[in-house]
């Protein structure tokens, strides 16, 4: 299977397109072949950016893609909408904002519904960004559906997370409330031809350069975007290429593994306790009140 | 709320594109979202797109089937192009239809190019669905 992965960093789409959507669909057969494509990869930079509804996100992904095309850059895009919670139909509209880049070989960007997950992303992210880097896709863009404040899934498994804000993001205590703020490695403050964006960029900065010092963290660079005409975006794309190596200290690498762990074993566990006749009495006795839900985890997976 | 027989089926991808320079994309986003409620995951890629910008979306996206809406009256120049790129690119069992505009006397034609159907004025969207349903492939 190794051959063909191979095939994945020869320039053509098609076999890349094909193992994406068995990727999306579950396909159980791919599962054998998991360890080969993440032994194919070749080490991409997977950059996440997340932010509101409507703040530029994928007019700034479009433009920062054509920044590092210019620095001579492969670039991978994945871009997450929600579904339906309904009808499990979803609306995929990244694209309009990305068109420029359909025919430049050297572009891979494909949309993905989230298919249920909450946290901005699909559950199969990660494999299918494991795809573009094993196609030799440097850097894979992770963009998350529109998030709110709480959103923090990508920060847990991207190596820099970019969040996009837009100039009327609020007030000063917005900038020091809990949640997204606080997992960005890098913020742009996009439509930064807007009245405020500057200001609204220097009242971040001061929030966030007082708190932090319980974390080891240190404060996000602050940069104002303008996606639209590409003002500050080659600064942007400096902030991300700088932050790579940061990203990729040991102990960050190991927290990160350490999520997506986390999250194949959630992702697993739900399917079990949907239809494993091997957890089914469990299940059930939990159902029959016989059991506590956290007893009957424990003893699943043998503690 | 869709009468998609298979639930555990995944979602059939759906690419709505806008071929060439007429402006109006109404009836392409009320479809799209109609399709969206009838558990379609529609990409959609706006307007005024080349033939070979749309068989380069639809080749990353590997979806089932390709919508074209058009209502400029360069529906013989542009749909049998889209089609061949399509089917240049490997995508044989890619669903290729179209809507809009389009004379009775083209419609002929255009099925010989490879436009699998033709939806006029007045087709619901529960019909598109219905066919789409029913003529795209599927997939494990």
């Amino acid at each position: 299977m190794a051959a063909a992965f191979g095939e994945l960093a020869g320039g053509d789409r098609r076999p890349l397109a094909r193992l994406l959507t068995r990727i999306e669909n579950g396909d159980p057969s791919l599962r054998d072949e998991l360890p080969a494509l993440f032994a194919a990869g070749r080490g991409a930079h997977v950059v996440g950016v997340t932010g509101p509804p409507g703040s530029g996100k994928s007019t700034l992904v479009s433009a920062l893609t054509g920044e590092w095309r210019r620095r001579g850059r492969r670039v991978g895009i994945l871009a997450v909408d929600p579904s339906s919670p309904y009808t499990g139909g979803a609306i995929l509209g990244d694209r309009i904002r990305m068109m420029e880049h359909a025919a430049d070989r050297d572009v891979f960007m494909r949309s993905m519904a989230s298919r249920g997950e909450l946290g901005g992303l699909a559950a199969t992210t990660w494999v299918a960004a494991a795809a573009l880097d094993a196609a030799d896709f440097d850097p894979v863009i992770i963009e998350t559906v529109g998030a709110g404040q709480s959103e923090v899934e990508i920060a847990r498994l991207a190596e820099t997370t970019v969040l996009v804000e837009v100039p009327e993001m609020g007030d000063e205590v917005q900038a020091i409330k809990a949640g997204l703020l606080e997992v960005a490695d890098i913020i742009a403050v996009n439509k930064g031809d807007r009245p405020g964006a500057d200001r609204a960029a220097r009242q971040l900065r001061a929030m966030l350069s007082t708190a932090g010092s319980r974390l080891e963290r240190k404060p996000p660079p602050i940069l104002v975007t303008t996606a639209t005409t590409g003002a500050g975006v080659a600064a942007l794309v400096d902030a991300i290429d700088a932050h790579r190596s940061e990203a990729r200290r040991p102990e960050l690498a190991r927290e990160r593994a350490a999520n997506q762990v986390r999250r194949a074993l959630a992702t697993l566990a739900t399917r079990r306790a949907e239809d494993d006749p091997a957890w089914e009495p469990t299940v059930a006795s939990v159902a029959a009140r016989e059991l506590d839900p956290l007893t009957a985890a424990q003893r699943l997976i043998g503690e | 709320m869709n009468d998609q027989t298979d639930t555990s089926a995944p979602p059939i991808r759906v690419l709505i594109a806008k071929p060439g320079l007429d402006g109006h994309d109404r009836g392409a986003k009320v479809l799209a979202r109609g399709l969206r409620d009838e558990g379609f995951e529609v990409i959609y890629t706006g307007l005024r797109q080349t033939p070979e910008m749309i068989a380069d979306a639809a080749e990353q996206e590997d979806v089932d089937v390709v919508g074209l809406s058009i209502l400029s009256g360069a529906h013989m120049t542009l749909l049998p192009r889209v089609v061949k790129l399509i089917r240049e690119r490997g995508m044989d069992d890619v669903l290729v239809a179209a809507g809009g505009i389009i004379p009775d006397a083209d419609i002929e034609k255009l099925k010989a190019a490879g436009i699998a159907e033709v939806f006029g004025p007045g087709t619901s969207i529960g019909q598109i669905a219905r066919y789409f349903r029913e003529n795209a492939r599927r997939r494990r």
